[in-house]
């Protein structure tokens, strides 16, 4: 697992969501690319790991879910599990996703120089970064 | 024109160093082809029948003369000596080698130009009028707001794996030369009855083997919400667009399924959300933006008379010349349809000619448009002649605009994976047969489009005669359509009966076109004509009053 986090990961498999709702003590739900991010709007702040799935990298639908849950105030861990390549993993980290667990490893030095490539960013997202409009005018 | 500063040229340049980073893994066997796929799709860069090919974006289709050189020089160095200008306003080059595309996207880099973006399943060069700033028609220029949604769609985290391709046009005209109807999104400046600037937004236009056209689903948005609002249109549809089917991925389908009300309804509950994000530039963005769209300083007290006794010229000023907003002026557009040529290519020493025009009479600048020509946007009047015989001696002075031999076309099974047919022999042939400058200026204005599968990339749907190539039991069979349009009237063509080979389908858009003569009206095209009296007479001559497929005569040499 590739974490961006100083906290303890959470250990305890996340719940499929239809069951996580059902469950008032869990703490960690995952969420496949057809689950609605925004039923675990009214559950944020009993979360501990949202782990969203990525079973085909061309499926980007977990993007979306990623920045809606940042943007409703979730601080907790937000996981992309699934077929994650080493390219989109900056992308990644811009809609919110703080650790990674990819089906196949990704060569840890080509993470490293792909995250530290682009020094700005032309929009706002889910990582706090500001983009090139709000630098140019200070 | 806009200049980058210094973070678009960090970005620009950081693009190049990550490609080249992906290109090196792909080289060395750590990335697989599928893998790679994607990443080289982001990058413009496409496997096709005998080669890469690379297309360059021309944003908005607006480019100076030392970019226009960059593209030569790409040609000559790297290509076959010549490039490719595409129905999206790019540019393709289409016999490069995998291992040069990194230094190419340098050497661009160092003009200002890149590749990002021009293909894949993300946001793709955002399109334009070719006469922004220069038309007489204009509500508002286009260029800053392109400019925008270019800087706000360029490695958009959440949108780089869309269910689909996806293409956006904007234009500040009532004319439309852009296309928007047959966009994923179009984008209509307008003001509203206070007078306040914003955008018409049309949403699940496209052609593609499902033709439709864009609906409206608000017929105002502020022009300080834009952004947001299409934040808003690309959320739903990047969460609710269909995954399930590539032929039914595109947002078409997905406004379709839902209806346009209720996708736009879904988009104003996204964006009720998104706008509280503080997504949208401030109207400083905008203004920084905006001043490198000045008007030039156009010259006062020019003379609009010329000297119209050469009629070859006097045809080329009537034909490829539009009305320009400042007196004295015009536009010129510069045809890539030569007489047996391939539409849209050109030549090196042909781009580099077209770029020393545009850098000695047209404020340096020049527009690629959808229908594959380039534009000289700001033209003196009184340099008519010099441009004219400059482009007589390089073979760039077909006076056909808007007319019969004016045709786009795909680059077909010549070049292209995905086709079933050629198209360029079709229209070579085509423009062999109408040859006859006077023949098409009685004709008049006639777009002719040709596919080489139901891709649709030669926009056959929009043609007012339009040919698709389609393979049958293994030979290359065209169907014939009529009706269609890209302009302010869209309408997508109907296909008229059954198919022809090659020269059959020459014949039977000639006898379309003699029909057409037969029975038009004063004033009225080809379309008009049609859309007045129905396919019946068409059909008729074209296939016997029989309705059979009797073979058409062969044309007298």
């Amino acid at each position: 697992m590739i974490r961006f986090r100083d906290d303890v990961a959470h250990d305890a498999p996340p719940a499929p969501l239809a069951e996580f709702v059902g469950e008032s003590n869990a703490t960690a739900v995952r969420l496949e690319p057809t689950d609605d991010a925004r039923a675990l709007l009214p559950h944020l702040d009993r979360l501990a790991l949202i782990e969203v799935a990525f079973p085909k990298f061309r499926d980007g639908r977990g993007y979306s879910a990623g920045r809606i849950l940042r943007e409703a105030g979730y601080l907790g861990e937000l996981r992309a599990q699934g077929d994650l390549l080493v390219d989109q993993i900056p992308l990644m980290r811009r809609c919110g996703f703080d650790s990674f667990v990819p089906d196949v490893p990704v060569d840890e030095a080509a993470l490293a120089r792909t995250l530290d490539r682009y020094p700005n960013v032309y929009q706002k997202a889910a990582d706090g970064r500001s983009p090139v409009w709000a630098l140019r005018h200070g | 024109m806009y200049k980058y500063d210094t973070y678009d040229q960090t970005l620009v340049d950081a693009r190049v160093a990550d490609f080249g980073d992906q290109v090196a893994r792909r080289l060395s066997g750590e990335m697989t082809e599928d893998q790679f796929k994607p990443l080289r799709l982001m990058n413009g860069l496409y496997l096709q029948l005998h080669a890469y090919m690379l297309r360059v974006a021309i944003p908005y289709g607006t480019l100076d003369s030392r970019q226009m050189r960059m593209l030569g020089s790409i040609a000559r160095d790297y290509d076959r000596g010549y490039g490719h200008f595409t129905t999206r306003q790019n540019l393709q080059f289409n016999w490069i080698k995998l291992e040069d595309t990194p230094e190419i996207l340098a050497k661009l880099a160092t003009v200002e130009m890149h590749a990002i973006q021009t293909s894949g399943n993300c946001i793709r060069n955002i399109s334009s009028d070719q006469y922004a700033g220069a038309a007489a028609d204009e509500v508002g220029d286009p260029r800053p707001w392109a400019e925008l949604l270019r800087q706000w769609s360029s490695f958009h985290p959440e949108f780089s794996y869309l269910p689909r391709k996806f293409k956006i046009a904007v234009i500040g005209a009532e004319q439309d030369r852009a296309a928007i109807q047959l966009h994923d999104i179009g984008l209509q400046m307008r003001r509203d009855d206070a007078g306040e600037l914003g955008f018409r937004v049309l949403v699940g236009g496209g052609m593609g083997r499902t033709p439709m056209i864009g609906s409206v689903i608000r017929d105002f948005i502020p022009a300080a919400d834009l952004l947001s609002y299409v934040e808003a249109c690309l959320r739903v549809y990047n969460r609710y667009g269909r995954r399930d089917n590539i032929y039914k991925a595109r947002i078409k389908i997905l406004v379709h399924e839902l209806g346009a009300p209720e996708y736009a309804r879904q988009v104003e509950e996204e964006w009720t959300h998104v706008k509280t994000l503080g997504l949208d530039p401030p109207q400083a963005e905008y203004d920084r933006i905006a001043a490198f769209f000045a008007p030039p300083a156009f010259a006062e007290g020019l003379p609009t008379e010329i000297d119209r006794s050469d009629a070859g010229f006097a045809h080329w000023v009537d034909q490829n010349t539009a009305a320009h907003k400042a007196a004295g002026y015009a536009i010129v557009t510069v045809s890539l349809k030569p007489t047996g040529g391939i539409p849209g290519d050109a030549t090196a020493d042909q781009i580099d000619l077209i770029a020393d025009l545009a850098e000695r009479y047209s404020f340096d600048e020049m527009r690629i448009t959808h229908s594959q020509n380039v534009v000289l946007p700001h033209v003196q009047r009184q340099d008519l002649r010099a441009i004219w015989d400059a482009l007589v001696a390089a073979g760039l002075a077909t006076a056909n605009l808007d007319l019969v031999t004016d045709i786009i076309a795909c680059p077909g099974l010549d070049y292209c994976s995905l086709a079933n047919a050629r198209s360029i022999p079709v229209a070579q042939k085509i423009t062999e047969r109408f040859a006859d400058p006077d023949r098409q200026r009685d004709i008049g204005e006639l777009k002719l489009k040709i596919s080489g599968c139901i891709n649709a990339c030669g926009h056959h749907h929009a043609g007012h005669i339009g040919i698709l190539g389609v393979d049958r039991k293994g030979e290359e069979n065209y169907q014939l359509s009529f009706g269609g349009s890209a302009a302010e009237d869209t309408s997508i063509a109907k296909i008229i009966g059954p198919g022809f080979s090659e020269d059959g389908v020459v014949d039977a858009v000639e006898k379309a076109v003699e029909t057409y003569r037969g029975l038009r009206e004063p004033g009225e095209r080809f379309l008009d004509t049609y859309r007045r009296v129905g396919l019946q007479p068409f059909k008729a001559a074209i296939y016997g009053d029989a309705g059979s497929t009797t073979p058409v005569r062969e044309p007298v040499a």
